[in-house]
């Protein structure tokens, strides 16, 4: 295997790495310390690793880093900070949707995707938005609340402006 | 940790088909839903992967000469918000609300989908009612297949080693075609199909008739059209009696299997209801259509 330099460009900042071609992206975030990003079953099933490449939701785990090359690549940890959190990341704080937080920035970055496309999403579209996300702590009624809270905490922020 | 392969990154097309014509055991990589899941199960060890997912000239829908053409890199989700696929492949749309979850569907390929030969392809069935055909391309030549000659066994394609699916294509539905997916899964959402079943229903002004096109995923060694049941429908007119018939020969004549997911004989059953309701569903509603002009599923 011979290795090549790529970018990646994560939460707007830009790193050069070189790495093997059997490099997973999932693997790259992690080394480059965007643990936010879960390893969890690495094909697929759970969603724990799941990102935004260019401005698409994905499975990290199955996406190799040579391909996401140039790409533009947002994580959980990118939507927001401490002090002034993403609306979704607040709702799943408020609304105990966070248990063991290992599904959670793969949720968030799933519940944000269907969000862009629709504000006002009615419970069935939320559960199917998080379909491919597991939560093994089985807390997906807090889930629901916290993107149906999150949702309309964005409304109302948009009706203000 | 993925095993050690090389991976070729062409550019363009002429470029892919290039590094393809040097040798056959260059294994294409598209979505990798499909490819990186089995690489890291050690299901499959090639050496030399190509990534196509990329290329420009594998992407997009248009409609050409009468046929709807989708490249073979299209994914599922570009799929379910499309509006040329809305207009003439209402039944492969339906497919796709259904296929994986939100997060495979924005990687996973059309192409992928047909050339891992899987029985419970879910994109197989609508297709095979609409028709579809297979573009093949290699270096120097290019040739199509209808896919249902595409998919031979299990795993298994006519794909020559050095060729690439580079589309997939169908013939413009005629007026008065209407068409129904309907996937079973062991759950709702995110679940490999337990069957799988696309019918196509296509009317003349007249009532009494009827052409009728049926396809099975997940039940057989690779997804079918039952032809025994469409010969006995076709040209109507399609009483409860022919459809009750019908359902039942489609499931007769089909040689289902067993797996973990399901046992042939409740495959077998399945097959004759869902058959039945189905064209029962899609036969009244066109009816209701002719008579209140009702906005019906277009295929
Ligand atoms: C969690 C999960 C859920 C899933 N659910 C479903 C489901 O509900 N229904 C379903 O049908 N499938 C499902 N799949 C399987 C998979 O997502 C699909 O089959 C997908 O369409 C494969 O496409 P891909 O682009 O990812 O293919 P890849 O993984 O890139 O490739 C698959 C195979 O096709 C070959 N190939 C790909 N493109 C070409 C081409 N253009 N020319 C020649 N050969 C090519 C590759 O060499 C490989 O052998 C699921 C997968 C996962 C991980």
């Amino acid at each position: 295997m011979k290795a090549k330099a790529i970018t990646l460009n994560v939460n707007g900042r830009r790193h050069q790495v070189t790495l093997f071609p059997n490099v997973t992206l999932l693997e790259a975030l992690r080394d480059l310390s965007y643990t936010d990003v879960k390893n969890g079953c690495e094909k697929g099933d759970c969603g724990a690793c799941a990102v935004e490449l260019n401005g698409k939701v994905i499975n990290s785990c199955l996406v190799l880093a040579w391909q996401a090359d140039g790409a533009q690549i947002l994580t959980n940890a990118g939507l927001g900070t401490m002090e002034s959190p993403h609306p979704l990341q607040e709702a799943f704080a408020d609304a105990g949707a966070v248990q063991c937080g290992y599904c959670s920035s793969g949720m968030i970055m799933a519940a944000k995707a269907l969000l862009d496309e629709n504000p006002n999403p009615s419970e069935t579209e939320i559960r199917e938005a998080i379909s491919g996300n597991l939560c093994r702590c089985t807390g997906y009624t807090q889930i629901v609340n916290a993107v149906q809270m999150a949702a309309e905490k964005m409304m109302q922020q948009r009706a203000q402006e | 940790m993925l095993p050690e392969f090389e991976l070729l990154m062409p550019r363009t097309l002429p470029e892919a088909l290039e590094m393809m014509n040097e040798s056959s055991r260059v294994i294409p990589l598209a979505g990798g839903t499909s490819l990186l899941v089995d690489l890291r199960g050690r299901i499959s060890r090639p050496q030399m992967l190509i990534n196509i997912g990329g290329l420009d000239e594998l992407r997009g829908v248009r409609v050409e000469e009468g046929y709807v053409v989708v490249g073979s890199a299209v994914t599922i989700a570009d799929l379910k918000h499309n509006v040329l696929i809305a207009k003439h492949g209402q039944v492969l749309q339906q497919a796709t609300r259904v296929f994986a979850n939100p997060l495979v569907r924005n990687r996973a390929t059309i192409g992928g989908n047909l050339a891992y030969g899987s029985p419970a392809a879910d994109a197989a069935p609508p297709l095979l009612v609409l028709d579809a055909e297979v573009e093949l391309t290699c270096k120097d030549a290019k040739r199509t297949v209808p896919l249902k000659e595409f998919i031979t066994g299990v795993r298994e394609t006519v794909r020559h080693p050095r060729e690439l699916v580079t589309a997939i294509r169908w013939p413009i539905l005629p007026e008065g075609s209407v068409g129904v997916f309907h996937k079973l899964g062991l759950r709702k959402a995110d679940a490999i199909s337990v069957l799988s079943i696309a019918v196509m229903l296509h009317r003349k002004n007249t009532e009494d008739y009827a052409q009728v096109r049926i396809a099975l995923g997940a039940v057989a060694p690779t997804p079918i059209r039952v032809t025994p049941a469409e010969e006995l429908l076709s040209g109507g007119p399609l009483t409860p009696e022919v459809i009750a018939r019908a359902a039942q020969l489609a499931s007769e004549s089909t040689h289902a299997i067993s797996d973990i997911r399901g046992s042939a004989a409740y495959r077998k059953r399945v097959i004759t209801a869902l058959v039945k309701r189905l064209l029962t569903n899609l036969a009244e509603g066109t009816k209701e259509k002719k008579h209140n002009e009702s906005e019906g599923y277009h295929s």
